[in-house]
């Protein structure tokens, strides 16, 4: 339509200006650093009944915060830099979180409820005599990284090249994702599926032969938690910040312009999908061992919704602006529905509708305004860069 | 096994010591884990206000142990992996020392860990599918063996049915009970092809294929019944359609195990009079103990309108249990309580007694009741004496060799008779 | 003179000729007072000869206690275990009747009385004596009822009974239902010749019974050595069960047409709304379940402020739901949407807030549980076209209703001014906008347009399933995807999309359960949009982009 393209113009001047501040790589790096340390020490050195103590509960609160982080971080590379507003990112997460889960599943041996050394629980009950084709290989780690990362790549792949090459794009593309995932929950919700039905995959044991339940382990999965999420945080800066980058953020300004100049906006367009689908997938793995559970409810439409709001909370456009969205939601939600669980959708709702008027650049984009301000009084050196 | 005792007695003195040093505003925190939002709060609201008004009886009583009780009360949101990060919230940081709550399977399921790891107490008030049996669990609702069991004797022994429709939602428990119910008919002659499975997902709402097939498979000269594991919010839609396309009661009866006084509150009753259900409680059951819960709880909730239901007996005898296995132990030490719970009798509401037994299931009577235009029940039919909850289903190959029993010298959840082993769990 | 006829019958069938002369009245009523009595202790496994007994005493009030006891209001007083008839009244007392001298007794409390406790065998059993009763009635509905009945569990007894009677039959329909039992008796127990006759008189017949018993008299012929009569028979009822089969076949693919299109009108009704405002304003409304879900609150709220009214309930439910969400819809328009225009994924976002804060608004004010909404008696029921097919009046009523709203929509965006203007701000904003056309105004007009009929597809919902919070959501996505399928902006691909997704779900289910028959369609409209993104029925022109 004329008038959206009119449009488009208009927020494509709001972006743009936007994507100037740059991304304060160091300085979200050595945060996440120093909030590890400090977690660290407060799990391991300080006693219980110290101010400073950080209990294990705590830990592995943060330790969801982080992987929400990092799914948002994933939201925010398609949504943010490349305009591809997906409502399924959950189905990747949730593919991630099966990948990890079957191969956490395995690991309990015979320790499940009917004894069975090769078949989890839910096998047996089923009658099943042997392990289906598609558990092939999932008690190693080899397998289960590779499937981390090969699920949810290969969907977004299979997807993302249909769905660009006809050139879906827009609202259609983020329906077409929200249908993406609530047919995988249905799919998943079946028990012949084979993967646990409605109730999951859970009672887990241990992973990498450390026992999940123990308060080190769970310091441990805090902490490759953060270093995923720092890993991942310079990955996408530098995939931004890349020719390629550049390339797909021109396609979120304006994709024919791109085609016109002759670079083929759809293998772009896939490939960043991809990576973001990888993310995704990754912080489902890094999420299953410290929640205990993967179920199908993990695909609800709902669900995903909730990621992008996280992002446009926090800002899209800049990577950081993800991470405190994700990190100032999930915390808010926790609160909320502890103080005054009967008025929590009142308050998220009212967030959404709040922060859509009022802060359409999110949280991150009121930080260089007030520095701005900032600068400006105080005439400092921060303003000639 | 001298040991132990000694650990018990020792733990005993030990917490009567810190009773006895501890200032008199220490209270007993109980930990109510139902969902508040969400989908489920339809169901789990009532439990945690049963709860809410338990507990203040209780304290108007002058507490337990001297001490008063105190409710603490979280939002698991009907989000599952939620239940574990609450369950979590509660035995660590609120330091509860019970805790009363879940509804689903898989809320129950992902609690579970944590419940094993911290060494928490959580009371489970909802019929369930069994196959399951944790030392920190115990089962106050229904297991299949004596809800759908007793349904399926009572539909071929008194209304004659030989042939059968297995309709549910596609997930755990509906998945369960249908394989206890058709190994149970095939045991007891029913030929297969007398005997449909439907499935449908959760929410459905279009009945009109499902139950047309129903219809057909129903006339073919053979009395035929409908046993219900539909769950909750399909049911109204599936009951309007039975109505509307002329299927009565008397024709082919629907037995249900989901539907009870609360959600017939949300129905228009008119087309599913005459329809069974089977539980183990119905707020029409005449005992001076039930006049007086209902009586209660009308009071407590301000709402003359509001009706009581199976989950919030189970409730309530979970919670009376709980006292007295307090009291019992003299402490609220998790390992004593659980001890203290095995044997514990307290009179039901439907004017009998409540066992807990070894395998942490009650002993419970089973009725069957007819749905009646008020949306109550009125019983036609009820076991001579209570049923022993069975944790471990008899008619399910993966489970037959399996018991249950926590007390010495077996202590194990899951047993196996044949091999004199126990699996699972780290117990 | 038929009941003194069949009086007779059924006394020398029973046997008890003897024991029983109708003219000593009292003597029979004095037994009948005596089995009464014995109601109250009986045992619900041996009601059954109880109640055959009452029924073979004859008293003129003996039908009308046997009724009571079918429609569960025969009760007896704890205190001294009198049989009477209780009726609720007001408040909360029973009115009494003594069933045996009909006088009136002082109304009782609930606690005072017990019920005379029925099951479903019980009543199947009530059911088949009153029908043999009811045969001599003089109203034909009921005569025809009564056969039904008979029919549908035949036996040697009633049928002895229809024999004497048929005769005397006047009516032309009952009469040949009483010559289908009478048939399906002979085809039961006659000899070979006779069964041959009566399976000619049988044909065409579509009835359950007759094929249960032209199946079950197959399957007890012996496999092989057949007599020659046994081959002739064989054979006819092999025919005969053929055509009965084609038949069914038939009727159900008709009827499988049926459920698919109510299934499409249903999300038809849902959808076109969404078609409005997506199609026409851009903007995806994510609260457009809602809107949904507070049309059929109104329609509660309209059930419980006139409660005597419930005929007409949904008469006046259709408007007032269609203003309240249209007036919600105007509402949110001003309030939000108006200030993200162009921005659509954003509004999407701010819509989902909305969503999210009407649900709990609607749980915070009628409770989270779900709420009742009853359904008018000409909604129940259904017609029966014959033995084998019928339709549901509410589906057939909803699929009417379904093309009467889409029909006004039409003529409103293509008659009148207002459909003018909407049409050419969808078209060319700008240029409309620059031909003086308020798109402001439209737009608001427009979205309220949209929502308010979002909630009339909420009062048809509320016919159909649970009105509760969660209502809308269960939707949401369905529509979201009839709408792209059916290609924005366009009324009739929404129809065409509505409707092709109903019955392809519809033909789906019988071959693979519902719940795959869903993810199937899903899949398949997903792989549809990534061929064809602009739906079935692409906006063409300068327009669409």
């Amino acid at each position: 339509m004329n008038t959206s393209i009119n449009q488009d113009i208009n927020q494509n001047n709001q972006q743009q200006s936007l994507f100037r501040s740059r991304d304060p790589l160091h300085l979200t790096i050595g945060l996440l650093f120093i909030t590890t340390i400090l977690v660290t020490i407060g799990n391991l050195i300080f006693a219980e009944s110290s101010a400073f103590h950080v209990s294990d509960y705590t830990v592995s609160l943060l330790g969801k915060y982080l992987c929400y982080a990092l799914l948002a971080l994933a939201v925010d590379l398609v949504w943010g830099y490349c305009g591809i507003l997906s409502l399924g990112h959950g189905a990747f997460f949730t593919l991630g979180g099966y990948a990890m889960g079957m191969y956490l599943m395995r690991q309990i041996g015979d320790r499940g409820v009917y004894g069975n050394p090769d078949l989890p629980d839910f096998m047996v009950f089923l009658n099943w005599t042997e392990l289906p084709w598609f558990w092939a290989g999932s008690n190693s780690v080899i397998w289960m990284v590779c499937m981390v990362f090969l699920g949810p790549g290969l969907l977004a792949f299979i997807f993302g090249s249909l769905a660009f090459r006809s050139r879906v794009s827009g609202v259609y593309l983020s329906i077409m994702t929200q249908a993406m995932t609530y047919a995988l929950m249905l799919a998943f919700f079946r028990n012949e599926m084979g993967f646990g039905g409605n109730n999951g995959l859970t009672d887990f044991k241990e992973i990498f032969g450390f026992s999940l339940q123990s308060p080190s382990t769970k310091l441990g999965l805090f902490i490759a938690t953060a270093i995923a999420l720092a890993l991942a945080y310079c990955a996408c800066h530098f995939i931004v910040k890349s020719k390629m980058g550049r390339v797909v953020t021109a396609i979120r300004d304006s994709e024919s312009r791109v085609r016109f100049v002759g670079y083929k906006p759809e293998h772009y367009k896939v490939w960043i999908f991809v990576v973001s689908a990888m993310l995704a997938g990754l912080a489902g793995a890094l999420y299953v061992p410290q929640v205990g559970i993967i179920n199908p409810g993990e695909f609800s439409p709902l669900n995903s919704i909730e990621m992008v709001i996280w992002v446009a909370v926090g800002g899209r456009n800049s990577l950081y602006g993800a991470i405190i969205g994700a990190i100032i939601v999930s915390y808010a939600k926790t609160r909320f529905t502890a103080i005054m669980p009967e008025a929590w959708l009142f308050a998220l709702g009212g967030l959404f509708v709040l922060v859509t008027l009022l802060l359409p650049k999110g949280i991150a984009g009121l930080l260089p305004s007030i520095k701005q301000k900032f600068a400006n009084t105080a005439d400092s050196v921060e303003a000639k860069s | 096994m001298k040991l132990k005792k000694l650990i018990v007695a020792s733990s005993i003195i030990a917490s009567s010591l810190v009773t006895q040093l501890s200032i008199a505003a220490d209270t007993i925190k109980v930990g109510v884990l139902h969902s508040l939002s969400g989908t489920m709060a339809i169901s789990e609201t009532t439990l945690k206000d049963t709860v809410l008004m338990m507990i203040e009886e209780q304290n108007k009583k002058g507490g337990v142990l001297g001490k008063q009780l105190e409710a603490v009360v979280v939002d698991p949101a009907s989000n599952w992996p939620l239940f574990a990060e609450k369950t979590r919230e509660l035995l660590a940081k609120d330091k509860v020392d019970v805790i009363f709550g879940c509804w689903t399977s898989v809320s129950r399921k992902s609690a579970l860990p944590v419940l094993e790891e911290l060494n928490g107490l959580l009371f489970y008030p909802v019929q369930y599918e069994g196959e399951e049996s944790s030392k920190n669990v115990f089962y106050t609702g229904a297991a299949p063996n004596q809800q759908a069991i007793p349904a399926v004797d009572y539909l071929m022994d008194d209304i004659g049915a030989t042939r059968w429709v297995l309709a549910g939602t596609d997930y755990v428990y509906p998945r369960t009970t249908n394989k206890i119910l058709e190994a149970y008919l095939l045991a007891k002659g029913v030929k297969a092809e007398d005997i449909m499975i439907n499935y449908t997902p959760f929410g459905h709402s279009d009945w009109q294929g499902i139950v047309s097939d129903i219809k057909k498979f129903g006339s073919q000269g053979k009395k035929t019944a409908v046993v219900s594991t539909i769950n909750g919010d399909a049911n109204i839609p599936f009951y309007k359609e039975l109505g509307n396309q002329g299927i009565s009661a008397e024709d082919i009866p629907v037995v249900a195990f989901s539907v009870g006084e609360e959600e017939l509150s949300g129905f228009d009753t008119k087309p599913l009079v005459g329809h069974l259900a089977a539980w183990n409680y119905f707020q029409s059951v005449e005992s001076d103990s039930n006049d007086a819960f209902i009586a209660q709880w009308k009071k407590y909730i301000g709402d003359e309108k509001r009706v009581t239901n199976d989950p919030m007996e189970a409730t309530y005898i979970g919670f009376e249990m709980w006292v007295k296995a307090v009291e019992k132990a003299g402490s609220t030490d998790v390992d004593a309580v659980e001890q203290a719970m095995i044997g514990v009798a307290v009179p039901n509401l439907t004017g009998g007694t409540a066992v807990m037994n070894a395998n942490h299931h009650l002993s419970k009577p089973v009725l069957i009741g007819e749905i009646q235009e008020d949306g109550q029940f009125e019983v036609v039919w009820e076991t001579p004496d209570t049923v022993i909850g069975d944790a471990w289903s008899d008619y399910l190959p993966s489970s037959k060799n399996l018991i249950s029993d926590w007390t010495a010298p077996v202590s194990c959840g899951n047993f196996d008779v044949k091999t004199a082993k126990c699996s699972g769990q780290n117990f | 003179m038929h009941r003194i006829y069949l009086l007779l019958l059924l006394i020398f069938i029973s046997g008890q000729s003897a024991a029983l002369q109708p003219d000593s009245d009292t003597q029979s009523n004095s037994q009948l007072s005596g089995l009464l009595n014995q109601l109250p202790k009986t045992k619900l496994r041996k009601m059954a000869p109880l109640i055959e007994k009452i029924s073979q005493t004859k008293q003129p009030q003996t039908r009308a206690i046997l009724q009571f006891m079918l429609d569960g209001e025969l009760y007896y007083l704890r205190a001294n275990k009198q049989v009477v008839h209780a009726q609720s009244t007001e408040n909360n007392l029973y009115e009494l009747t003594d069933v045996l001298t009909q006088e009136s007794l002082t109304p009782v409390k609930k606690s005072r009385l017990s019920k005379v406790k029925t099951n479903n065998r019980l009543r199947s059993t009530l059911r088949n004596i009153l029908a043999k009763i009811d045969l001599t009635d003089d109203d034909k509905q009921i005569r025809l009822q009564a056969v039904q009945q008979l029919l549908s569990s035949p036996s040697k007894q009633s049928a002895a009974i229809i024999t004497e009677l048929i005769d005397d039959e006047t009516d032309q329909d009952v009469r040949a239902l009483m010559a289908t039992t009478l048939a399906l008796q002979q085809l039961k127990s006659g000899s070979s010749d006779e069964k041959l006759i009566a399976l000619e008189q049988l044909s065409g017949s579509l009835e359950p019974t007759v094929k249960n018993e032209i199946v079950s008299l197959l399957e007890n012929l012996p496999n092989k050595d057949l007599t020659a009569e046994q081959q002739i028979l064989k054979s006819q009822l092999t025919n005969a069960l053929d055509e009965i089969d084609n038949r069914a076949s038939f009727y159900s693919a008709i009827e499988t047409v049926f459920f698919g299109l109510s299934l499409g009108s249903v999300l038809l009704l849902a959808a076109i709304g969404l078609a409005i405002t997506f199609g026409v304003m851009g903007v995806i409304n994510m609260a457009h379940g809602e809107m949904i879900m507070l049309g059929a609150y109104t329609t509660y709220v309209i059930q419980l402020a006139f409660p005597s009214m419930i005929e007409y309930s949904l008469l006046i439910a259709v408007p007032a739901a269609f203003l309240v969400s249209g007036f919600v819809g105007i509402l949110i328009e001003r309030g939000v949407i108006r200030f993200l225009k162009g921005r659509p994924l954003e509004t999407l976002l701010a819509t989902f807030g909305i969503s999210l804060v009407l649900q709990q608004l609607v749980r915070t004010i009628f409770s989270p549980l779900n709420r009742q909404v009853v359904s008018p008696e000409w909604m129940s029921g259904s017609w029966q076209i014959n033995p084998i097919f019928s339709l549901t009046y509410n589906r057939l009523y909803i699929i009417l209703f379904s093309i009467f709203v889409f029909v006004s929509l039409l003529m409103i965006l293509k008659k009148t001014s207002l459909g003018l203007h909407v049409r050419a701000v969808s078209q060319n904003r700008d240029m409309a906008r620059a031909l003086s056309i308020k798109s402001d105004w439209v737009d608001a007009i427009t979205f309220g347009l949209g929502s308010g009929i979002a909630g009339v597809a909420g009062v048809v919902l509320s016919q159909l399933t649970n009105v509760g919070p969660n209502l809308g959501q269960a939707y949401i996505i369905d529509s979201f995807l009839v709408v792209v399928f059916g290609g924005v902006g366009n009324l009739w691909g929404t129809l065409v999309a509505a409707m092709s997704l109903g019955l392809t779900n519809k033909f789906l289910e019988p071959l693979t359960g519902s719940v795959l028959a869903n993810i199937i369609v899903l899949v398949g409209l997903v792989l549809f949009i990534q061929k064809r993104p602009k739906g079935l029925f692409p906006q063409k022109g300068r327009s669409a982009d």
